[in-house]
């Protein structure tokens, strides 16, 4: 083992700084789970109550109120959907771009991202027209079609970013072995590119099911999300903090709990090309 | 008709015409070696054979098919690269068979080509380490070994040698030149090392500027270069050119004079350093590098001519700034015009 570094002033100082930045980062969602534990009244006590008895009668009263299960399964549906479309157009995108590139290739790309530069309220009239036209409001098809496109360009980016880092010599070697455009994908490509992949959906899946403006402009009652089911408690009867903390916190748990166990992967892909 | 032939070959990269119209007809068995310096379209012209890049114009033809148009992957031919571009999620055994299991062979006939070939290759004990555990000599023979336990019809070399350190190349291309003589297949490797090219190729093709500047076999380049650009690029230390003013005193021995304009060339070995006042011209020692065996002498003529002699066995080492007289082999000398072709090739 490595002996312990000498404690300095400096060490003590970066440690506190440490803590403190964390504490904040962490501050507000701490206290939406702590809230949503606690009556009404006991959410707007002044001063603040730290400690309390918990109930889960939130918990009861959102999933009677909103039918959660509903909600979530929406969320699931169109985050998990747009998700695997988005890779499936990404990656042959990003194939192309990473391994036959033209002068054309870094434009292309960069007009890509400059789609995400405009605010999404820019689009909002058309889009909604679009979808009142094809008789798409309040249908999860609508969402999953904005939440692929809308995350395209960051898949693409993302992908094409991993993608590049495999020697192309490696994928010619597989078709002079004798490989067709399938098994070069699936016995070279894909065991390579698979961490890049998979942290590519990981985020996309994670910003789907974040995503409220196009949901809350897009849907109501049939085909809401999450994100929709909480802001549906921030409504004109008042606020009431203790349920809408507790429907952000049943809003925010199941992805936290996936992100959890996949961190790894997203940092490994989020670093892509920054370590190399 | 010749096992793999190239009629006409042209291959342009936007407005750039990389490879300028190439015939070639290699022979069952050969071992052929494309040099050059770099840019020269060596690499590219390998990559045209493999169907790693398209042929614009013209045709390739391998035994008796025309494969002009045939992806890599149906053309049956194998290919070492310079960077090994071993499959690094796959074991060396693996990587060894995964052209063989594309192929559907049997599965016991590929755990026997491969364990023959990692014996040939001294690779038995590491069959189930991934590439990043081998050395880069290792990865070499990998790369080497899962060519031939295919047994393509022609093996394709891009600049094998050049990620290996000296004396690992220098052990490497013995290695490669039993292998060809043990297997006799037909092979065609790329390299700017004319050294690599002497001692491994049956015919060396030399090309430069997308162009086949001479073919031939090592020792018909060295004593019959068709003209200066292969002279001097064959051949270490590089054929003294010798032109302009300087031409009369060189002149004194020869048969026949230099074309005017033109240059005469002089391998370092047909010259001998006498003492001053001797030989048909005089020059001061630059620099003297003693390499036991030979030894290599800078000089430079009174009119600023700079020459290289290379002297066998000499006992006693001249000094820098000595003066020098130099007897010229007559016989040896090449005459090129002043376009730099052939007008009289060496005698001997």
């Amino acid at each position: 083992m490595a002996p312990k570094p000498p404690i300095t002033a400096a060490l003590v100082g970066r440690t506190v700084a440490a803590w403190v930045v964390t504490l904040v980062i962490f501050f507000p969602l701490g206290w939406l789970v702590l809230t949503s534990f606690k009556t009404e009244l006991q959410a707007i006590a002044v001063p603040p109550l730290l400690f309390f008895k918990p109930t889960l009668a939130n918990f009861a009263e959102v999933q009677q109120r909103s039918d959660y299960l509903l909600y979530a399964t929406n969320s699931v549906i169109t985050s998990v959907i747009s998700t695997l479309l988005g890779l499936a157009i990404a990656f042959p995108a990003a194939y192309s771009m990473a391994f036959f590139r033209s002068k054309r290739t870094r434009d292309v790309l960069m007009w890509m991202l400059s789609t995400k530069m405009m605010p999404a309220v820019g689009a909002l009239v058309p889009i909604y027209v679009l979808a009142q036209t094809a008789g798409l409001l309040d249908s999860r098809l609508s969402l999953i079609v904005v939440f692929t496109l809308s995350n395209l360009p960051i898949m693409v980016w993302m992908l094409y970013s991993s993608l590049k880092d495999i020697p192309n010599e490696i994928l010619e070697a597989a078709r002079m072995d004798g490989a067709s455009l399938w098994q070069e994908f699936r016995r070279v490509l894909l065991p390579l590119g698979i961490g890049g992949l998979f942290s590519t959906g990981l985020l996309c899946l994670v910003l789907a099911w974040n995503e409220a403006f196009w949901s809350l402009n897009l849907t109501s009652a049939k085909a809401g999300t999450l994100a929709t089911m909480i802001a549906s408690y921030s409504s004109p009867e008042g606020l009431f903090w203790a349920k809408l903390s507790c429907a952000s916190f049943m809003a925010i748990a199941p992805i936290v709990v996936f992100g959890w166990f996949s961190q790894r992967q997203l940092v490994q892909g989020l670093t892509f090309g920054a370590v190399k | 008709m010749a096992f793999l032939e190239l009629q006409g070959v042209e291959k342009y990269f936007g407005e750039l015409q990389a490879i300028k119209g190439i015939d070639l007809t290699i022979e069952k068995g050969e071992f052929v070696v494309f040099v050059g310096p770099s840019g020269c379209g060596k690499s590219t012209l390998l990559r045209m054979i493999a169907g790693l890049e398209t042929v614009d114009v013209g045709s390739v033809w391998l035994d008796g098919r025309d494969i002009t148009k045939l992806p890599s992957s149906k053309r049956d031919l194998a290919m070492v690269f310079q960077s090994y571009a071993l499959y690094p999620h796959m074991s060396v055994y693996d990587n060894m068979s995964f052209a063989l299991m594309l192929a559907k062979t049997d599965p016991a006939a590929i755990r026997e080509k491969v364990e023959r070939a990692a014996k040939i290759l001294n690779l038995t004990p590491y069959l189930q380490r991934t590439p990043k555990e081998l050395s880069g000599g290792q990865r070499q023979r990998v790369a080497i070994g899962r060519a031939i336990v295919r047994s393509p019809k022609v093996f394709l070399f891009d600049e094998p040698l050049s990620n290996l350190d000296a004396a690992l190349r220098g052990q490497t291309r013995v290695e490669i030149a039993k292998l060809h003589r043990e297997l006799n297949a037909t092979t065609i490797y790329v390299t700017h090392d004319q050294v690599e090219a002497m001692t491994l190729a049956h015919r060396v093709v030399v090309l430069r500027d997308g162009q086949i500047e001479q073919v031939g076999t090592p020792l018909e380049l060295y004593y019959r270069p068709n003209n200066q650009f292969v002279a001097q690029f064959i051949g270490t230390p590089q054929m003294n050119m010798v032109a302009g003013p300087d031409m009369a005193q060189f002149e004194g021995g020869l048969t026949m004079p230099v074309p005017s304009g033109g240059y005469l060339g002089l391998r370092p070995e047909s010259l001998t350093l006498g003492a001053p006042g001797t030989g048909q011209v005089q020059a001061r020692v630059d620099l003297v590098e003693a390499l036991g065996a030979e030894t290599l002498v800078y000089v430079t003529t009174a009119r600023g001519t700079q020459l290289v002699a290379r002297q066998n066995n000499i006992r006693t080492l001249p000094h820098v700034g000595d003066a020098v007289g130099l007897q010229i082999d007559s016989a040896a000398a090449h005459l090129f015009d002043s376009h730099g072709r052939v007008v009289a090739p060496a005698m001997r």
